[in-house]
């Protein structure tokens, strides 16, 4: 049924178990979850990633995994697929730009394959990077007003290796559309959307922290941690409450309280106690 | 210098007017339509929000335009200046509005907070407030009654497309390609806006020198 919004042409059926992580809110539709992305390696509106994303090939895929582990590997996405079968986990996705969606992914814990290259004890950051290709990537290209390539994010190794913490591979049952960072890519819910880098082709582990992509763009609005906070402004603009994805026109649209860490206070509050959470936005 | 006429017959001047009316606020209300009836892509509020905006900008362009049209091309545009100038503020107008009504949900709080405390939006209601009181005052009998003071009162317009550029610009991340297009070619209009006296003078003094 997605076939026609999935501009892949890997978007196929992946068998995916249901699991205990789930929402009971409604679901974002499809046709919304694909249409409507920020991916600035395909361009700056949010439409381009569906309309310029038909080049993108993401397969043969393969992810290096290096830094500071005694098994440094490199894994084929497929294999990695067939090692730890996708489990499916509707999480609530929240937009730095205070909007929201519902998504079901499908994908598996990143502690997985963290677990697979035995990070050293010296080990305390997990640095991303988005692959550079700017050939079926237009948003690559430009000479102006976008990002330095590749994207790069970056999570602590306690957050990385959070049950939460998820590399998706698919959403709604089928592989990962290019415009949602297909063949991989990760999600953290607590964290704004940002942070849920696309299209990985290397995890890094360190003991320095990571100058992820939007901090070294615009530090004044953008931190390390990006944890959803409702008392936490953006300097444009409140982060109190959000518009909810995929509600229909402009009467039937609603705003929606946010939550601290996106709802998920229970399972991430913990790894930041004792933090000041103003000062580490 | 030959002026090119693209003067209409006197009797279809007015109607030539309002029909730019009709035409201006036409991709207004064909957004409204698609936004009503949920074709307005995934975020119907926010893309309605920013195309208002867009138009405000297009519009305020045009009405700067009129001047320099004139002295530069001789196409003479003026009885159109009036018109381009209210549907600049009529979007100017519908785009806060969205954004109150729509975006905010009418949560004053909010709307308070973020004029008092967000510079890209101050420097909005600062043009939405100047553009208020152009609104007010554009009809013919403020014209006649304030004399010298309608003029001074008027030239807020370049105020205003200062606001406007500084609003558009820190709205975003990063500046973009259109961004900085839009935001140059206001800024060219304020610049000659500057220049236009010295323009003025050299071709008064051209004219008084005998030709030889
Ligand atoms: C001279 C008056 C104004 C002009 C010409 C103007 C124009 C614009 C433009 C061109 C944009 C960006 C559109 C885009 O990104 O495509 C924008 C965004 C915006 N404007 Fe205005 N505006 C004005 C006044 C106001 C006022 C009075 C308010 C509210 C108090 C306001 C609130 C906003 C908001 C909230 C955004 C969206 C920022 C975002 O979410 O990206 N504007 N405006």
């Amino acid at each position: 049924m997605s076939a026609a919004f999935g501009s892949s042409s890997w978007a196929e059926g992946l068998a995916a178990t249901k699991s205990n992580y789930t929402v009971d809110e409604k679901l974002t539709p499809i046709e919304d979850v694909t249409t409507y992305n920020n991916f600035y390696e395909f361009g700056m509106d949010k439409a381009d990633p569906a309309a310029l994303s038909k080049d993108f090939k993401p397969r043969p895929w393969t992810i290096k995994v290096d830094g500071m582990v005694a098994k440094p590997q490199t894994f084929d996405v497929d294999a990695l697929i067939k090692a730890f079968p996708p489990e499916e986990r509707v999480y609530r996705m929240r937009c730095v730009e205070a909007w929201s969606m519902v998504i079901p992914w499908d994908g598996f814990q990143l502690s997985k394959v963290l677990d697979a290259v035995e990070p050293l004890g010296s080990a305390k950051y997990v640095a991303f990077e988005t692959v550079v290709r700017p050939t079926e990537m237009p948003g690559q290209n430009a000479t102006f007003g976008s990002l330095p390539w590749p994207y790069v994010e970056g999570l602590r190794l306690d957050e990385a290796r959070n049950p939460l913490t998820l590399l998706a591979v698919g959403l709604y049952g089928e592989t990962l559309p290019n415009q949602n960072g297909a063949p991989v890519r990760l999600v953290v819910p607590w964290k704004y959307g940002f942070k849920g880098i696309k299209s990985i082709v290397r995890i890094t582990l360190s003991d320095k922290q990571p100058l992820n992509t939007w901090q070294a763009a615009n530090s004044g609005e953008y931190g390390f941690y990006a944890n959803v906070n409702p008392a936490v402004d953006h300097p444009r603009w409140s982060q109190a409450t959000e518009r909810r994805i995929g509600e229909g026109g402009f009467f039937s649209s609603s705003r929606h309280p946010t939550l601290p860490f996106n709802g998920y206070a229970d399972e991430v509050a913990s790894l930041y106690s004792g933090m000041d959470l103003k000062a580490n936005f | 210098m030959v002026g090119l006429s693209l003067s209409l017959p006197k009797r279809f001047q007015p109607a030539s007017v309002w029909g730019l009316y009709v035409v201006g606020l036409l991709p207004a209300a064909y957004c409204f339509y698609l936004g009503a009836t949920g074709n307005l892509g995934a975020d119907p509020v926010k893309t309605f929000e920013l195309f208002l905006g867009l138009w405000a900008i297009r519009f305020l362009l045009l009405t700067l335009a009129v001047t320099p049209v004139r002295d530069l091309l001789g196409w003479n545009l003026l009885r159109y200046r009036r018109a381009l100038g209210l549907i600049c503020f009529y979007y100017v107008a519908m785009h806060f509005l969205v954004y109150a009504v729509l975006d905010q949900a009418l949560m004053f709080d909010v709307i308070l907070d973020d004029i008092l405390k967000r510079p890209f939006i101050m420097f909005g209601m600062a043009g939405l407030v100047m553009l208020i009181a152009l609104a007010v005052t554009s009809n013919r009998f403020s014209i006649r009654s304030m004399g010298k003071k309608w003029v001074w009162l008027h030239r807020l317009i370049y105020v205003i497309a200062a606001c406007a550029a500084l609003h558009y610009a820190l709205s975003t991340k990063i500046l973009t390609v259109e961004q900085v297009i839009y935001i140059c070619l206001l800024i060219a209009m304020i610049l000659y806006r500057a220049y236009r006296p010295i323009l003025m003078l050299r071709r008064r003094e051209a004219r008084l020198r005998p030709a030889t």
